[in-house]
């Protein structure tokens, strides 16, 4: 790595102690010789273990459960279904006033997604808690399901989440976020060239070496400590305390060491049901995902779809871009509704165009919800802009990289949502890609600044 | 059949922070008898190194070494409240929220400091190296350590300070979208160069340069793992990852990683890593957030190099060879 600090040299101090120095991390020698304690670590005597039995289907109609072969099984401690929760209908951004609550913590009547919870097991050991779960009697009655975003959206398709009413996230926008500027019909009525593209993206998993879980002891005080690797720590504790209608106060969250997260551990997931597992039972619980569950049960980055429309001019100007976004949920909201209008936020791009149209979605399908993952609302955004701009400028004519000067953002220019741009620096960093990647550019490029409208 | 070479760019920008929720974090910072310094915190370090930037960022603002710094954090019984480690956030909100901490707890320093040199406390600067000196006269001074015995044993002085950030919460206008999403914005812009066998539609990425604009790089060892990771990261979703390969299909889903495709240490591109500092006007010591941004500008810049390789253009990610032979048989006139 280098530091090129040549770049707003004006507006930097470089005089500090301590700040800017390459300091050795302080918890490296831990992690390296193994002697870092992550929440696994901890080990108490007469820790049960839990484990879901899960959803075998994508949409279905729970007629009933057996749970007595279950009971009777050697090691299991503890059986839970969905009138052992206290507020067992939840979503974690009501924290933030985003809701309505749509998603159970054990199926109740219904599973909207292939392995949904439905029932959770304590026992003994891993093994009684996973014999166990293979004799939980589930009687589904297997609805249609809806997996693809566009038939999700048409009239008649399979509700999947009742909470919502429709297939879609109704923002006080109506169906989708929307963001506009100037008349885009306009811009595209009087461009050179009108390029309309389609992006696709899948789900992806965050791939955290350590899984997400955590353990449960509690304390005879009628408190409970819960060790986890959560990315948020009272985030988590706020809506554990919802979910189990207890008083924060009785909650005590230790974390802060984590295995890598990714965004993948900012759902509320394990943490309520296994402190519900060690009120009932009195003592402490561990439930840590499987890698199958890492990989398919819990949340991975949305499916996207991005249609962009540019109006753009020979010379390189884009003059009107509309985008239309839409953002897979999966069966439930957690934070999708958050990313697709984060999306909207950052459309169209880091570039400055006179036109814009923005609307974005958030639609539900019957498949593991997503939620937060790095680059939230904006990676397979970027990936759509940035592939869209490549042939924008082939269409054109006219060099990639020399096509993003003419329309970079600088200083003081209106953004599509309204605000002024500050502290740009797309140019400068192009200028030193050109550079270090021998991409030669015409000299105008190269004297081109942030700062102004210039050049 | 050929081996055949291309090279894309992109360049992006990235928001830090929520502020589309409300997105607030609070520090404490005290000094112990003996004037080493505790940060409690409830903020998540994800492996990033968020205590090491925490410790570092506490130890300029009072003036002492960074390992004369302790970050205590995620424990809800003692830690103040952060809305927690995500949107890169971490950085910037707890570290304005330490350094107001840390400055009122240097306030409170310097005045038990003035009371043993019987000077003012606006006539006193600190050397960064444990001592707290007047400032033109650097005979005249005191170490820390005694300030902080003082302060405990003598003046009845707690040393120490409380730290709030909030930016609040942007409600997008309903018909416009007028917002702010955020505050501040890093940026990048990435070349990358690919081999494409037009055979077998295996993609290899031989380099990534990146130019990463970052505000500053409070660490720039810890910065280089963050943004040489985050590459890795883009590299691995623009060619091989997903939970669902056949999406909207929900079958073959991978459950391991023998099943879930990434690459391993031979796939790994030369990766060129340059580091520009424009200082964000509201970030700790000018620094924004750069955790995410740094793995997105890779996935744009694979696809164009794709293209310019072999002439097909790859809009459904990953970019597999697959899609890619099936691009080039439909090319060609081929039947699917």
């Amino acid at each position: 790595m280098e530091l090129r600090k040549s770049y707003f040299a004006d507006q930097r101090k470089d005089d500090l102690h301590e700040i800017g120095q390459p300091r050795p991390r302080s918890d490296s020698p831990g992690h390296v010789t193994g002697k870092t304690a992550y929440f696994a670590d901890r080990n108490f005597p007469g820790m049960l273990h839990l484990k879901m039995v899960r959803s075998p289907h994508h949409h279905a109609r729970i007629r009933s459960i057996d749970i007595s072969e279950v009971e009777k099984h050697p090691g299991v401690v503890k059986v839970l279904t969905a009138k052992d929760v206290p507020h067992n209908v939840y979503t974690i951004l009501i924290l933030i006033q985003i809701g309505p609550e749509d998603e159970t913590v054990l199926a109740d009547g219904k599973v909207r997604w292939k392995g949904e919870a439905v029932v959770a097991i304590l026992a003994e050991t891993e093994r009684a808690a996973q014999e166990a779960a293979a004799k939980v009697k589930v009687d589904y009655e297997v609805l249609p399901a809806v997996f693809d975003m566009e038939e999700a959206l048409k009239p008649g398709a399979p509700i999947v989440n009742e909470y919502h009413g429709q297939n879609y996230y109704l923002y006080d926008s109506g169906e989708c976020r929307k963001v506009r500027l100037g008349d885009v019909e306009a811009g595209f009525a009087g461009a050179d060239h009108v390029l309309e593209q389609a992006y696709q993206s899948s789900p992806i998993e965050h791939a955290p070496t350590e899984t997400t879980g955590c353990i449960v002891a509690p304390e005879g005080n009628d408190r409970f400590t819960c060790y986890t690797n959560t990315q948020a720590m009272f985030f988590t504790l706020d809506n554990a305390s919802i979910i189990l209608q207890m008083p924060g106060n009785k909650l005590h969250f230790v974390g802060g060491t984590v295995g890598g997260g990714f965004g993948g551990k900012v759902d509320v997931i394990v943490e309520p049901i296994a402190i519900l597992g060690a009120k009932l039972t009195g003592r402490p619980v561990s439930f840590i995902y499987s890698r199958e569950e890492e990989m398919q049960i819990s949340s991975p980055r949305a499916a996207e779809k991005v249609v962009i429309k540019d109006g753009v001019m020979k010379d390189g100007r884009i003059v009107a871009r509309k985008v239309t976004g839409y953002t897979d949920a999966g069966a439930y909201s957690r934070h999708s509704p958050y990313g697709a209008q984060k999306g909207a936020g950052h459309y169209p791009g880091p570039y400055t165009i006179p036109n814009v149209w923005i609307d974005t979605y958030c639609v539900y399908t019957n498949r593991t919800p997503s939620s937060a993952m790095r680059g939230f609302g904006v990676t397979i955004g970027d990936f759509a802009l940035e592939v869209q701009m490549d042939k924008l400028a082939r269409l054109i004519g006219m060099d990639p990289l020399e096509f993003r000067f003419i329309n970079a953002y600088r200083d003081g220019d209106m953004k599509a949502h309204r605000q002024p741009t500050e502290g740009a620096a797309l140019i400068e960093c192009m200028q030193e890609a050109s550079r270090a990647a021998n991409w030669p550019v015409a000299e105008k490029y190269l004297s081109m600044s942030s700062y102004t409208k210039g050049a | 059949m050929a081996i055949r070479r291309g090279r894309g760019v992109a360049a992006i920008n990235y928001p830090t922070g929520m502020n589309l929720g409300g997105d607030p974090t609070q520090a404490l910072v005290h000094s112990t008898p003996t004037g080493n310094f505790m940060v409690t915190l409830s903020s998540v370090d994800l492996g990033q190194g968020m205590k090491q930037i925490m410790a570092q960022i506490c130890a300029e603002t009072i003036g002492v070494p960074t390992d004369r710094v302790v970050v205590d954090t995620a424990d809800t019984d003692t830690g103040p409240h952060c809305m927690g480690t995500f949107a890169s956030r971490g950085t910037h909100r707890a570290g304005n929220a330490v350094i107001q901490a840390a400055r009122e707890a240097r306030q409170v320093m310097l005045e038990v400091a003035a009371e043993e040199l019987e000077v003012n406390a606006s006539d006193l600067e600190t050397d960064g190296q444990g001592n707290i000196l007047v400032k033109g006269a650097p005979q005249r001074s005191i170490s820390i350590f005694d300030v902080a015995l003082s302060a405990h044993f003598k003046r009845g002085r707690s040393i120490s300070g409380r730290g709030m950030f909030l930016i609040p919460r942007s409600y997008p206008e309903k018909e416009t979208g007028a917002m702010k999403p955020s505050t501040c914005y890093a940026h990048a812009c990435t070349v990358a160069e690919v081999e494409v066998d037009d055979e077998t539609g295996e993609v290899t990425v031989l380099t990534v340069k990146n130019v990463f604009e970052i505000g500053r790089a409070l660490n720039p060892k810890l910065v280089e793992q963050q943004l040489v990771g985050g590459s890795w990261m883009g590299i691995s979703h623009a060619l091989y990852e997903t939970t669902e390969p056949y999406y909207p299909n929900r079958d073959h889903g991978g459950t391991d990683f023998n099943q879930y495709l990434m690459p391993g240490p031979g796939d790994l591109a030369e990766t060129e890593i340059i580091v520009l500092e424009r200082p964000s006007a509201d970030g700790p010591y000018g620094a924004k957030g750069p955790g995410e941004m740094c793995a997105n500008p890779q996935i744009p810049a694979v696809a164009n190099a794709v293209f310019d390789a072999v002439g097909v253009r790859i809009d459904t990610l990953p970019i597999t060879p697959e899609r890619i032979l099936r691009a080039l048989k439909a090319q060609a006139g081929a039947p699917n």
